[in-house]
């Protein structure tokens, strides 16, 4: 009952997947009916052929001397041009199918890409990004083989089975029956097969995983394995499953590998019982022995397209879900539309105003609650507090990567959700604790927020974030590429790349969250003198979890569950003995 | 590859059985076209029922011995390519095992994993195929030939104009596209890195508004990965149509010449149909055999991806016999000690000289990369010296062998790694048949003992993978237990306390220098405070030595000290005035 709701409700899923497929496939409508004619053609073509042979064959009935060439001559040169077009249409719809599909996927993909820019950063922080990442590119790739073979074995196949079927009907009713009934036997053996092995494959594929996770930790974490000693104890782990492992997939690939001799088995069997069916009704002489010829020649091809379109279904079967979970990623909402007279910012002020605002990441667990905050243009704010107290949610709301839940976040008197997203984030200049950098050149990353500057301008910023010597001794300098997330170079590198990513724009507000934390104290030194420069007249946020980074800030927010519990400078904040106060003294006990 | 054949030794007989049976399998399917051919020329013509039956029971006989060959086939083989790619997937990882920390470092551990599962996959795989098809299909291809010549050889002639053109087109067509897939796997490389990057980067891309920008590169990309895939696709496009011109072209030629031979009485009408059927069999192995060769080539590259794994020996050699240690000697000496790492440019360390004896605290600080750890790794030998060398007892440690070596060391690694299983297997690692009370003394020095209390079924707690439910603090606390657990002669803390508050930190030393019995301690650090008490601090700056000494000779001295210190403790200084 429960099994045959969970099927009506895929099938139904299936529907509207399928449909979705079929828009998409929509915009090539034309190359999709010339390629269905092509098949057409084609198959015809290829079914006609062996009633020529048969024919032809049939003039050498009678032996010696008694062959009509002219006939025979005019038999083959029919059997040339059917064959001649069967190629050429065979090949025009590959070239079609080909380009149908090919063309299908990149739409999805550009189409799912584009989606993702728009998404919401709650949607790109809370999902697993290995899974975002298979959607757009596995899956999609894996659709497109299953509409491939789609296009090109199911549409034939069909064509085939029902155009062998009425030729065989049209030659001799009684040998078409037999071969409609036995040749089911074939698929009925292979999904037997399939049925039973599903286990042995299933079984296969988790000591593999087992396998696998073995070996992820224990190669992967090589060193400590070393440094302890401990290579005959993960010898003998490994040796365990790796027996386990030989077993299972000696079953499963054994149990497998009977399928094509069964159902060749089969295929001999059916192709037997129309040999022999058919030489009696050529005794009767209700069949030539062309024709009998052109029958052997169907036994052969007709079992052939139920093989394949029992393939193709559960590739199609696979393809579709495969899409399915593509148009999942297209179908979550993108972030809300700016409105249509949203303000293009420009050069801020730099002061904003928090009033009343509440914010949560889900719905049931509150975080931050009813905050007011005023700061004034040029001012240096720095937040501070325990892990998870809300620092970085407010870094969030201020970029608007979030939006509040109630009360508002003005920047110069508007509300930032009146603003257009870019202007309003042209104005913030961020340095992160995660450094991420594009794969390309130094240079491209430096000038990733401003693509025109000039190499002047980026290695004067390089100076300025005390990035330059580093760079320099790079073996290609400033044009040294860096591969993905900067892989080639030390965290404290990075993060230096990303401070002169921003130095080179410098815009009105900043934004560091834990900006030097990677960085050795003697380079802090210098770059901490670079910021105090940097954020003369300019709104700045500063988050870090060194305390001596931040004491030179106007005002200092304490931050604790989501809440401001203190406010005010340094000193202020020493002297009432609070939170600030036990925490900063934490630091320095011995 | 070759090193790669001894995995068949013991699997020669089923080796070679395999595709005997599968021959075997190939012949009987050969003689099919024969025997309805002489139920065309003979029964049919003689009226002869009886035959047609039995010559129908014949080819039913065929269809079975043929089947048996065939899963007596299918098991040797797949029994075959199963044995050898577990004997190899064995060797592979004892062999990785043995690997020294520069190996490790040059090949990379994704890869060397990559090289344990997917490309062992792939060589078997490669094997079970080989063994199935590489004897059937040219036997097809060429047995039918050869059928073709007994029937008849003035019609044969047609397969040796056939067979080559064949040959030519479905290998040429292979011989093109295989290169070309690799470019569109290049381009689907690049659709791949430029999203998982936009992922990882979603919030900088946002914030400096390049969501356009991005937009478009993809869209380039994408359509650079498309127009690959067409010309790829264009090239196997023309497979199938050309070969079946080809094939029927000869069906054409063999009925055309055949008449001639019927006409003259050499041939039966029967034996026409045989060759017109061998002609068809040909086809279906020859593309059989084109994706047994793309299998293959595949299995071959993923067999010598193994093989360079197994060519790269371990640059360390360690000595067989113990070594007597020197007992008056200094417990750990640095001699003129260098190291330069494989294939970089410069020197991590150089000119390192330094006498440590038992029971002293060593403290090293410095910036990143200014070759702290460099330093560290080199007392257990995890990399050899590039210049001078490094005594531990008063005896090189190039002369211990590693279990002496490793035994004396309690190492606690920056990155706090731990396994899955229970807290016990864990600290296990430092010492397989350790006691409770060892376990015990190692969490209570390590500072871990309030959480471990606080874990259900404490030591029997289980870690899941990467230990991912334990903060990044008590992880520190269990590695540097785990360390402990062996009571070593020398532990090293290679900035293993960034995840600790503090006081706990503070803690963890005291802990180190009372219950421990005249322990010597190695401290790397980046925070002056847990490195001031040292019997010595060593400053290194860019792989040199700028100063040893105590903290307060080195607040006089090393102005690089004087630096770091200033920067970290400026307001403790003054707020404790």
């Amino acid at each position: 009952m429960n099994m045959s709701k969970k099927s009506a409700a895929m099938k139904a899923g299936n529907k509207a997947t399928i449909k979705r497929v079929l828009m998409y496939i929509k915009k090539y409508w034309f190359f999709v009916i010339l390629s269905f004619v092509c098949a057409t053609v084609s198959v015809i073509g290829t079914l006609v052929a062996p009633i020529i042979t048969g024919e032809a064959i049939d003039e050498l009935v009678y032996g010696e001397g008694t062959v009509n060439f002219y006939d025979v001559k005019w038999y083959m040169l029919w059997f040339v041009v059917a064959l001649v077009v069967v190629a050429i249409t065979q090949w025009i719809m590959n070239v079609l199918n080909n380009h149908i599909t090919y063309s299908v996927v990149k739409d999805i993909r550009i189409e799912a890409f584009n989606h993702l820019e728009e998404l919401p950063l709650a949607y790109v922080d809370s999902h697993q990004h290995g899974d975002i990442v298979s959607r757009i590119v596995s899956d999609i790739d894996q659709f497109a083989d299953g509409l491939l073979m789609g296009f090109t074995q199911l549409f034939t196949g069909v064509v085939t089975i029902v155009g062998t079927l009425g030729f065989m009907l049209f030659i001799d009713v009684p040998i078409a029956l037999v071969v409609v009934i036995l040749t089911p036997i074939s698929l009925f053996v292979a999904s037997f097969i399939a049925k039973r092995t599903y286990k042995l494959f299933r079984s296969q594929s988790e000591s593999r995983g087992e396998l696998t996770s073995l070996v992820d930790e224990m190669i992967g974490q090589q060193k400590t394995v070393q440094a302890f000693s401990y290579e005959d104890d993960a010898l003998a782990r490994f040796e365990k499953i790796n027996d386990v492992l030989e077993k299972d997939s000696m079953n499963a690939t054994f149990y497998s590998s009977l399928t094509n001799p069964c159902t060749r088995f089969v295929n001999s069997l059916v192709y037997t019982a129309v040999g022999i069916i058919g030489a009696f009704a050529g005794i009767t002489g209700r069949l030539t022995i062309g024709q009998l010829t052109c029958f052997l020649s169907y036994a052969n091809q007709y079992t052939k397209p139920f093989n394949e379109i029992s393939n193709v279904i559960t590739e199609l079967q696979n393809a579709l879900a495969c899409a399915g979970r593509v148009f999942e990623l297209l179908d979550e909402p993108a972030q809300i539309p700016e409105p249509k007279d949203a303000l293009v910012m420009g050069e801020a002020e730099g002061e904003i105003n928090i009033e009343h605002m509440d914010f949560s990441y889900v719905p049931e667990k509150e975080l931050i609650k009813d905050l007011n905050l005023k700061v004034k243009p040029g001012m240096r704010v720095a937040i501070v507090g325990p892990t998870g107290c809300g620092k970085s949610t407010l870094i969030n709301l201020l970029m608007r990567f979030y939006d509040v839940c109630d009360g508002s976040i003005k920047v110069d008197g508007t509300d930032v959700r009146n603003i257009t997203r870019d202007s309003l984030r042209d104005n913030y200049g961020m340095v992160l604790q995660e450094t991420w950098l594009k794969s390309g050149t130094i240079k491209e990353n430096i000038a990733y927020g401003k693509p025109d500057a000039t190499d002047e301008e980026i290695i004067a910023a390089a100076k300025k974030a005390h990035a330059h010597s580093f760079i320099k001794r790079l073996p290609q300098g400033y044009d040294t590429v860096i591969t993905e997330d900067g892989g080639n170079l030390s965290q404290g590198q990075k993060q230096l790349l990303c401070i002169t990513r921003v130095m080179l724009l410098l815009p009105p507000m900043l934004i560091l969250d834990e900006a030097t934390s990677s960085i050795d104290t003697l380079t802090e030194i210098r770059i901490q003198k670079a910021f105090n420069e940097m954020m003369k007249g300019r709104t700045s946020f500063i988050v870090a979890h060194r305390l001596s980074t931040i004491k030179e800030a106007d005002i200092i927010l304490v931050m604790k569950d989501g809440n401001i519990i203190e406010q005010g400078s340094h000193k202020e904040l020493l002297k009432t003995r609070g939170f600030y106060w036990n925490l900063y003294n934490s630091q320095f006990a011995h | 590859m070759k090193r790669l054949m001894k995995y068949f030794n013991g699997y020669k007989v089923r080796a070679v059985l395999a595709p005997l049976f599968k021959m075997l399998e190939a012949s009987f399917e050969l003689l099919v076209p024969l025997v309805m051919a002489a139920i065309i020329n003979n029964g049919i013509k003689m009226d002869d029922k009886p035959y047609i039956i039995k010559m129908g029971l014949v080819m039913v006989l065929l269809g079975l011995i043929g089947l048996a060959c065939s899963v007596t086939a299918q098991y040797f083989s797949a029994k075959t390519a199963m044995g050898v790619g577990k004997a190899l997937r064995y060797d592979l990882f004892r062999h990785i095992e043995t690997l020294s920390y520069t190996e490790i470092d040059e090949i990379g551990s994704s890869t060397l994993i990559n090289r344990m599962t997917s490309d062992i996959n792939q060589v078997q795989t490669g094997i079970n195929m080989f063994l199935r098809l590489f004897m059937r299909s040219p036997f097809i291809v060429f047995g039918a030939t050869i059928m073709a010549f007994t029937v008849d050889v003035k019609a044969s002639k047609v397969f040796l104009i056939v067979l080559p053109v064949l040959i030519v087109i479905v290998f040429g067509i292979m011989l093109v596209s295989i290169p070309l897939y690799k470019k569109v796997q290049g381009r689907l490389d690049k659709v791949l890195l430029q999203t998982r990057e936009n992922l990882a980067g979603a919030r900088v891309i946002r914030a400096f508004g390049q969501e356009k920008n991005e937009k478009a590169d993809f869209e380039q990309s994408t359509k650079e990965l498309t127009k690959w895939q067409l010309i790829v696709g264009g090239i196997s496009t023309f497979l199938n149509p050309l070969t079946y011109a080809v094939v029927n072209l000869g069906i054409a030629a063999i009925v055309m010449v055949g008449a001639k031979q019927v006409d003259s009485g050499i041939l039966l009408d029967g034996d026409v149909y045989a060759l017109v059927n061998y002609m068809s069999q040909i086809l279906v192995e020859l593309i059989k055999l084109a994706n047994l060769i793309i299998i293959e080539t595949k299995a071959v590259a993923c067999a010598n991806r193994i093989s360079a794994v197994f060519e790269k020996n371990s640059s360390q050699l360690y000595k067989e016999t113990k070594v007597a240690e020197l007992k008056d000697s200094p417990k750990v000496q640095f001699v003129n000690a260098g190291l330069t790492y494989k294939n970089a440019g410069e020197s991590s360390i150089e000119g390192l000289n330094l006498t440590v004896n038992k029971g002293d605290t060593i403290g090293i600080i410095g910036g990143t990369g200014s070759g702290k750890s460099s330093f560290v790794n080199l007392i257990p030998r995890f990399y050899d010296c590039t210049e001078g060398s490094v005594l531990v007892d008063g005896i090189d440690v190039k002369e211990y062998p590693k279990e002496q070596l490793r035994n004396k060391i309690g190492i606690v690694p920056q990155k706090a790694v731990l396994f899955s299983g229970s807290i016990e297997d864990n600290l296990r690692w430092g010492k397989a048949d350790a006691s409770n009370e060892d376990m015990e003394f190692a969490i209570d020095v390590a500072q871990a003992k309030e959480f471990v209390d606080s874990k259900e079924g404490r030591l029997k707690f289980m870690l899941n993978q990467g230990a991912k439910n334990l903060s990044g603090g008590q992880k520190q606390r269990l590695t540097i237990a785990r360390a402990l657990v062996k009571r070593p002669e020398i532990l090293i803390l290679d900035d293993s306390s960034s995840a600790l508050d503090y006081a706990t930190d503070a803690k963890l030393r005291m802990a180190i220098k009372e219950k421990t019995d005249n322990m010597t301690v190695f401290i790397v650090s980046q925070r002056s405070s847990s490195i001031m008490h040292a019997d010595k601090i060593v400053v290194l700056d860019d792989g040199k030595v700028c100063g040893i000494g105590t903290h307060d000779e080195l607040l006089k001295t090393c102005q690089e000290y004087q630096e770091i210190c200033s920067s970290q403790n400026k307001e403790e200084v003054n707020e404790h005035e």
